[in-house]
């Protein structure tokens, strides 16, 4: 394959601001979508050093409380609206979902940029309303506190709806694009299993973002119209509001993580040589997760006011829920087994991931025990639960899958060693910060405390020296990576023996993918010489 | 059991990490597709430990929420930023609850404003506070001591600095401290009890004692001064300015200042509210 000759990639075959701002290819609308989540990422990443700089000491260290509740309140909603939700599909899904399929491009390549730039136009909005008055609610805008406070709830609550609206567009034109654009011969049991990761997740965007966007428009109403839906003042339900917030939050959380999973599900394979076991349970337990994720929105509220049979209910599907991960879990180990495993970094990342996830998935189980929950809740073990799952879990496999696919996407190896120093960094930092907050909240330290007993400040300091070792090794990824891009391009077409579509094509790819459309003739996954194989 | 199920995931793996990385000259790997009966198998099992995990859980959750019919009821209302507790012979209290141990007790609690949430960590207990709705926390301390109460909704910027003190007294200090209030405090200098009221009554969360603005004019200074009043009257700082902006505090707005301070009264004796006078007296 390195022999063939080497046609024009869809990097270099046009040129100009024009050529980018205006392309329908989606593999260049991933890759300003990338610089996009990135710079949320570093955006998000800031705010999150301030406030660990600021928990050095209890009292003032850098910021008032009013700056505290801002910066709190921005971390959350640049971290999750503008990087977790969008951050693997818009950008690698983007990337590779068409190249995994064998296809052309997306179903609606031009509905694709459109998406992009309504993404662009939510996060102004949303930027906006921090630099003008900023926002104090936290990233859940409880009320009757967030229609009470002062600052741009309204502009800020405008942009995620509007970026709302960008998840829905692009989730159902990946839909579109897995219904009707798989190649020849690709069943639906015999697509990567990537693309059943962000399948059920754009499933997910489509059926529960409108629920966030009626409610951002309801706290809307409420705010500038005093029409009285969550406000008891106004004969509405405070309940109510954290009802419908949820209902959208907690399906969204399995947004975040699903592709996570499926970007661990293609690394696993490729990196122990040996076909994935348990395609299908793999597949039914994302639709399961997708499916249960939708019913147990109420476990965030046992301590609320909801009635007791409700809780109990959702507690019942909250343990359910942790199945179908565990399965998958199971699956990839066997995986492993009597595999051929090798250690490049995307395959560090993903025993980062089974790591980092397994931990946060577990003290999950201990957060969905009512008795337990009733003490952890709203303290920092919730904030290192989900801080394990979010970023262990799903920033672990972005940068795996990041890792993975970098040499397809831009045509350039990074330096391995380079790569491999930062993963230990990241785990080492990643572990000094969060670990230690799973202690804090068992003690009993509440989350969004701006001051805290002094009793906290040996485990609140070791926190924060743990956040600088991990921010030094995510600007090891990112210099090395930029490193890499001034390069030439050297990258093979399968640096890691993939078996999936998009290994098949030149890194870069062409502005085509395909030199000839390609035929599915084997099973993902298939590590068995050609001749052998069915 | 989370350790276990972590060491069930991590050993196997490091195992098989270690056992099967890649050595060279070798490329089959066995193609092993599945095995649905393991596949079973690691369904089932964890299905049936997190069910008993569910089902401790539950009951002790159902335990906590048993409210005896003979409970002692105290009144809490919340509100940015303190707790207020009423008790069934009509004390009041501020940002300081006391119980008799040994006692079921049951708190019928409300809130003035947005969220909070009454957490003492120390007896593992929580409960949101909502506006216009009763929401109930019961409970039956069997050892004397001190505890903390914190907030645990984000209720904004005093959110962390709302920490109540709650006393589990023997039965007749507990009887004492209603019949006589706070007899220490009786015995307290005005200027000391003061100090003690500014810390415990939630007034450091707005008012300032060396000069920097804060939601309330700082203390620093006040006293003495000739304020221009919203509503456009002059008006020198002395007792009865004090006094009235305790109390009644809407009626003393100064311009450039939220209407935001609660009123105290009835919530602090006269003497109390000496103290403070004189306390704010003492912050020149």
């Amino acid at each position: 394959m390195a022999a063939r000759k080497r046609f024009p990639n869809y990097l270099n075959q046009s040129r100009g601001w024009r050529s980018w701002l205006l392309t329908t290819d989606h593999k260049r609308i991933a890759v300003m979508y990338l610089v996009a989540v990135l710079t949320a990422f570093l955006v998000g990443g800031i705010f999150a050093m301030l406030i660990r700089i600021e928990h050095l000491t209890p009292g003032q260290t850098i910021m008032t409380a009013e700056q505290y509740n801002r910066v709190f309140t921005m971390h959350g909603v640049v971290m999750v609206f503008l990087f977790v939700i969008p951050a693997i599909p818009v950008s690698l899904g983007n990337f590779v979902l068409p190249l995994m399929l064998g296809a052309k491009d997306l179903a609606f390549p031009r509905l694709n940029l459109a998406a992009f730039y309504v993404y662009l136009l939510g996060a102004l909005f949303t930027i906006t309303a921090m630099v003008t008055g900023g926002v104090d609610t936290g990233w859940t805008f409880y009320t009757p506190y967030s229609t009470t406070t002062h600052g741009s709830v309204g502009l800020m609550t405008m942009g995620l709806f509007i970026l709302g609206i960008s998840s829905v567009i692009t989730a159902i034109n990946f839909m579109v694009t897995i219904h009707q654009m798989r190649a020849p011969g690709m069943g639906w049991f015999e697509m990567p299993l990537f693309c059943w990761g962000i399948y059920a997740t754009s499933v997910i965007q489509v059926l529960a973002t409108p629920v966030l966007g009626i409610t951002l428009v309801l706290l809307l109403m409420e705010r500038v119209f005093q029409m009285g839906i969550f406000d008891s003042r106004l004969g509405g339900d405070p309940i109510l509001f954290q009802h419908f917030f949820w209902f959208y939050a907690h399906p969204v959380v399995y947004v975040m993580i699903l592709p996570g999973m499926a970007i661990i599900s293609e690394i696993i394979p490729t990196f122990s040589r040996k076909t994935i076991f348990g395609y299908k349970a793999i597949a039914y337990s994302t639709l399961a997760i997708a499916g249960i994720g939708f019913l147990v929105w109420g476990h965030h509220m046992f301590v609320a006011g909801q009635s007791e049979l409700a809780t109990v209910i959702f507690s019942l599907l909250t343990f359910l829920v942790a199945i179908p991960s565990g399965v998958k879990v199971f699956n990839w180990l066997a995986t492993m087994y009597r595999g051929s495993i090798s250690f490049e970094a995307p395959m560090l990342y993903a025993i980062v991931f089974i790591l980092l996830f397994g931990i946060g998935g577990l003290a999950g189980l201990f957060l969905g025990a009512l008795s337990v929950d009733v003490h952890l809740h709203d303290t920092y073990f919730v904030v290192a639960h989900f801080h394990f799952v979010m970023m262990g879990g799903t920033v672990m496999a972005f940068l795996g899958g990041l890792h993975y696919w970098w040499p397809k996407m831009t045509g350039r190896m990074y330096s391995e060693k380079a790569a491999r120093v930062a993963c230990a960094l990241i785990f080492v930092g990643f572990n000094m910060t969060f670990l230690t907050q799973f202690v804090l909240g068992s003690r009993g330290m509440p989350r969004r405390y701006y001051t805290y007993l002094n009793q906290f400040q040996p485990l609140h300091a070791f926190s924060t020296f743990g956040s600088w070792v991990l921010g030094l090794g995510l600007f090891v990824v990112l210099a090395y990576l930029l490193a890499s891009l001034r390069k030439p391009m050297d990258a093979p077409g399968n640096p890691w023996g993939g078996t999936t579509l998009e290994w098949t094509t030149q890194s870069p790819p062409l502005s085509e993918n395909f030199v000839e459309p390609p035929v599915a003739e084997r099973l993902p996954y298939d590590y068995r010489p050609a001749e052998t194989s069915a | 059991m989370s350790v276990f199920f972590l060491a069930s995931v991590a050993v196997p793996m490091a195992f098989f990490l270690w056992k099967y990385r890649r050595r060279p000259g070798q490329s089959a790997t066995p193609h092993i597709t599945g095995n649905w009966k393991l596949e079973v198998a690691w369904t089932v099992i964890p299905l049936v430990l997190v069910l008993i995990v569910f089902t401790r859980g539950l009951s002790g959750y159902l335990d906590a929420q048993e409210t005896p019919a003979q409970a002692l009821e105290i009144q809490v209302t919340a509100q940015k930023w303190q707790w207020q507790f009423e008790y069934p012979d009509g004390t009041e209290s501020v940002n300081e609850l006391h119980v008799p141990v040994n006692t079921p007790v049951r708190l019928m609690m409300s809130s003035e404003d947005v969220i909070h949430d009454f957490f003492v960590p120390d007896l593992r207990i929580k409960r949101d506070v909502l506006p216009d709705r009763y929401s109930q926390l019961s409970f039956d301390i069997p050892q004397t001591g001190l505890h903390a109460v914190e907030c645990s909704q984000y209720c904004g910027k005093g959110h962390s600095s709302i920490i109540a003190k709650l006393y589990v007294d023997t039965e007749p200090q507990y009887e004492e401290w209603l019949k006589k209030g706070l007899e220490a405090e009786k015995k307290m200098p005005l200027g000391k009890l003061g100090k003690k009221l500014y810390d415990t009554k939630g007034c450091s969360t707005c008012h300032s004692l060396d000069g920097t603005r804060e939601d309330g004019p700082s203390w620093k200074g006040l006293y003495g001064r000739t304020n221009q009043m919203a509503d456009g009257r002059v008006l020198k700082v002395d007792e009865n300015y004090l006094r009235r902006a305790i109390l009644e505090p809407n009626s003393m707005l100064l311009p450039d200042y939220a209407p935001l301070m609660p009123t105290f009264q009835g919530s602090l004796r006269d003497r109390e509210v000496r103290a403070l006078i004189e306390f704010i007296k003492a912050q020149q």
